[in-house]
């Protein structure tokens, strides 16, 4: 009965997705509508093959087939997002590299849209539902709830990143940073993650562990952060419902507060709060030691989550939006350097009596440099956030910096960690095939970073100081065109740390692959065990 | 700490943890973000602004599809620098019928929030072409396509109509005559005077000097526009603002 319900609703959407794209204003809507037809006709005909009675998988095994899949995206998205990002990096370098013929598909413009999702939603968000599912199995000590509903979630999410990457390239754009993707793929993406929502909280609700693990509290503030977060900056109305263009509900002053009360906290929570959950279980598994300091996770976790929303207006500083908002924003901003730091000390902590594992595991060595760069970047956030240094460091490269080291140094290292972790036991192989390319990659990476958030610091720097300098009789010494010229060295540099990065991804690639291929497999299959 | 030993409660109890965490998290945005629509001083009252002519519109939509605000932002501070090069800071009015706003958060190009006026129509077509030609210096990409695209404003009454749906004041004879003033802006010979009334301070004219409308017309009528409306004597810095 309920494979007939879903072979209906497929067979709809099916439809609906083709007179979509007959009746089509754009292209982006057209080609948008093309590829939900035939994800909605490829899932008919795998729902219509396996109709009939089914053979329920045992509740003694953790779901891990999702878990196998979610590692493989994320590899996947990781190399792409990071390709991406020195494609874009050399446009900035050589400017000749935007193609004119391509009427604006392969620009700058619109490539910088695809690089970030790529990395923040394809590579991160995969990371997040992949370790989510992984980790709430095992310290829950119970299969996923929901059966297929998990595997919902990861197709439909992979089907909004398809959606949201053809989307931009053809020119839809909703024009709020990282919140990009038009109407309807909002839409999808809504659905998809109340569904996560579901499996995870569904998960915690049947668990038979009493204790609820301090991993699961971050990510579940940041699943449901992210869904209020989601909701609230893509209030939009279609001009169409066959079109891809749509008007914000709010404008100016109003629109920009809101977006940056997203924007600031996608970092917040998708890319800080739902790696500390990931942190909190594979650093003390893979340290083979207790999490540091349970107080210290109890104050910082709520400390963390009350404070992160405040802290958006730091990205308007000295604009239209009144002083009052600002300075709410930098006085929560600095004061966020305590929790985050929380977050650091507990996680660098727990290598206490492992320490000496630094130097012959490079699996917990990425761990730990990336908790570093995490304190690094919640130092330098702060300090960013306050209004004069803002008056120089805004609009500069030296944000650009920041980002990345947080974004490479933080959520790549640790989502590095967790796929070298992860890997071995759901593909139930005794370890990593090649524990010395590891090491590659994590100094490639290193390295990367290195040149990738100097040169940024210099070029940030050099350009703000620029721009604001005076000769003795008051006039401003440098055109804008001048700083544009002064920067070609360094975002030269900022493409090679880039490609050293790109490198190590490839690297880890292949050692992922010939893991699940080559390397022998363990005994025992991973049936439930206690939670550890 | 006996305190925190409490917090055994809500982590052996999933729904009280969402419901905690939903409210822990939700205080924040509330007190900076629903305040911004009642406070009076968040938007100046100043005289000049309007909402787009249906060209321009279309022009900040191509602005958009472009990703051009990825480089440019269209937020002058007050900085002493800033009001230097790019002429008075910004106001919050300037952008209030920009559905989205448009600030932007990085300068790889200039601030565009004034860029309207400070160059010529061919300067424009020239920089959009090549931008090399004219800013030897300069790493933008080269949008030579605009010239190509012929534009009909087929949809364009639409979008004026969700515009003013959330709220951009187009009076009922803007909306009539919607894709008239669309095709009227930019054609030399067109009867321009009632689009003028409707929109003060339009700039009619041949953008490209090419016969047929295309988008480098709009993006061009829009870029003109920017920061031209606002009538700064009518404007009184609010100091608590």
């Amino acid at each position: 009965m309920w494979d007939y319900v879903k072979l209906i609703a497929l067979g709809a959407v099916a439809v609906l997705a083709a007179i979509a794209a007959s009746y089509a204003r754009d292209l982006a809507y057209q080609v948008n509508a093309i590829e939900i037809m035939i994800a909605a006709g490829i899932a008919f005909l795998w729902v219509l093959r396996h109709t009939g009675p089914k053979v329920a998988p045992s509740k003694l095994e953790y779901m891990d087939d999702v878990v196998r899949a979610g590692v493989i995206a994320t590899m996947g998205w990781g190399v792409v997002g990071f390709l991406m990002g020195v494609t874009i990096a050399s446009q900035q370098a050589w400017p000749w590299l935007n193609p004119d013929w391509s009427m604006g598909i392969l620009n700058f413009g619109r490539l910088r849209t695809v690089h970030t999702s790529a990395v923040i939603f394809a590579f991160g968000g995969n990371a997040l539902i992949m370790c989510a599912f992984y980790i709430v199995q095992r310290t829950c000590a119970v299969r996923l709830w929901g059966g297929n509903l998990a595997w919902f979630v990861f197709w439909g999410w992979n089907l909004v990143i398809v959606l949201a990457a053809s989307s931009y390239i053809l020119g839809a754009t909703q024009a709020h940073e990282y919140a990009e993707p038009e109407w309807y793929i909002d839409i999808l993406l809504t659905i998809v993650w109340v569904a996560y929502l579901v499996v995870f909280m569904g998960t915690l609700l049947t668990r038979k562990e009493p204790h609820i693990y301090v991993a699961n509290w971050f990510i579940l503030g940041m699943i449901l952060t992210t869904a209020m977060l989601h909701l609230g900056n893509n209030l939009t109305v279609p001009v169409s419902i066959f079109g891809s263009k749509s008007v914000s509900l709010f404008s100016g002053v109003q629109d920009g507060m809101t977006q940056w009360w997203y924007g600031h906290n996608a970092v917040g929570f998708f890319l800080t709060a739902g790696f500390l959950g990931i942190m909190y279980y594979i650093v003390p598994k893979q340290a083979q030691r207790p999490v540091y300091s349970y107080k210290l996770s109890i104050v910082h976790f709520w400390a963390l989550i009350f404070m992160y929303i405040w802290a958006g207006p730091h990205h308007l500083h000295y604009t239209a939006l009144p002083d009052w908002t600002t300075t709410l924003g930098m006085t929560f901003s600095v004061m966020l350097w305590m929790p985050s730091w929380g977050g650091m000390i507990n996680g660098l902590m727990t290598l206490s009596g492992a320490w000496d594992k630094l130097r012959t595991d490079p699996i917990l060595r990425m761990m730990a440099l990336a908790i570093g760069f995490y304190g690094m970047s919640t130092f330098e956030g702060p300090m960013m956030a306050v209004r004069s240094v803002n008056a120089l460091s805004h609009f500069t490269d030296w944000t650009v910096g920041h980002v990345h080291s947080g974004a490479l140094g933080w959520n790549g290292m640790i989502t590095f960690g967790a796929l070298y972790y992860i890997t071995p036991m759901v593909f139930n192989k005794v370890g990593i095939y090649s524990v010395k390319l590891v090491a590659w990659h994590f100094w490639l990476a290193t390295i990367g970073i290195v040149l990738y958030i100097s040169a940024m610091w210099v070029s940030g720097i050099m350009e703000g100081l620029m721009w604001r300098e005076v000769d003795a009789n008051g006039f401003l010494v440098n055109a804008f065109a001048d700083t544009v010229a002064a920067k070609h060295p360094l975002l030269v540099t900022r493409m090679v740390g880039g490609l050293f990065y790109l490198t190590g991804g490839v690297i880890m690639a292949y050692n992922l692959w010939k893991t699940v291929t080559t390397a022998p497999s363990r005994a025992t299959a991973g049936s439930v065990v206690p939670a550890e | 700490m006996a305190f925190l030993d409490k917090h055994a409660i809500i982590e052996k109890n999933a729904i009280l943890l969402m419901v905690l965490s939903l409210l822990v998290v939700s205080i924040g945005g509330l007190v900076q973000i629903v305040p911004q629509f009642y406070l009076d001083n968040t938007i100046e009252k100043v005289d000049g602004m309007r909402p787009y002519t249906p060209l321009e519109l279309a022009g900040k939509d191509i602005f958009i599809r472009e990703g051009c605000m990825n480089c440019h932002s269209q937020m002058v501070r007050p900085l002493r620098d800033e009001v230097e090069r790019y002429g008075h800071y910004s106001l919050a009015a300037e952008s209030m019928y920009d559905h989205p706003y448009l600030w932007g958060s990085k300068r790889t190009g200039p601030d565009l929030a004034r860029v309207g006026g400070r160059y010529s129509d061919a300067w424009h077509v020239d920089h959009m072409t090549n931008p090399q030609s004219v800013v030897p210096e300069s790493i933008m990409p080269k949008y030579s396509f605009l010239s190509k695209v012929v534009i009909d404003g087929r949809y364009i009454q639409e979008e004026m109509a969700t515009n003013r749906f959330v709220g951009v004041p187009y009076t009922d004879e803007m909306m009539a005559a919607g894709l008239e003033d669309f095709k009227a802006q930019a054609d030399p010979d067109a009867d321009t005077e009632a689009l003028l009334v409707r929109y003060p301070k339009a700039q009619v004219r041949n953008f490209d000097g090419q016969p047929q409308l295309t988008e480098m017309d709009a993006l061009i009528s829009y870029l003109q526009m920017l920061g031209t409306l606002v009538d700064f004597s009518t404007f009184t810095p609010d100091a608590s603002r």
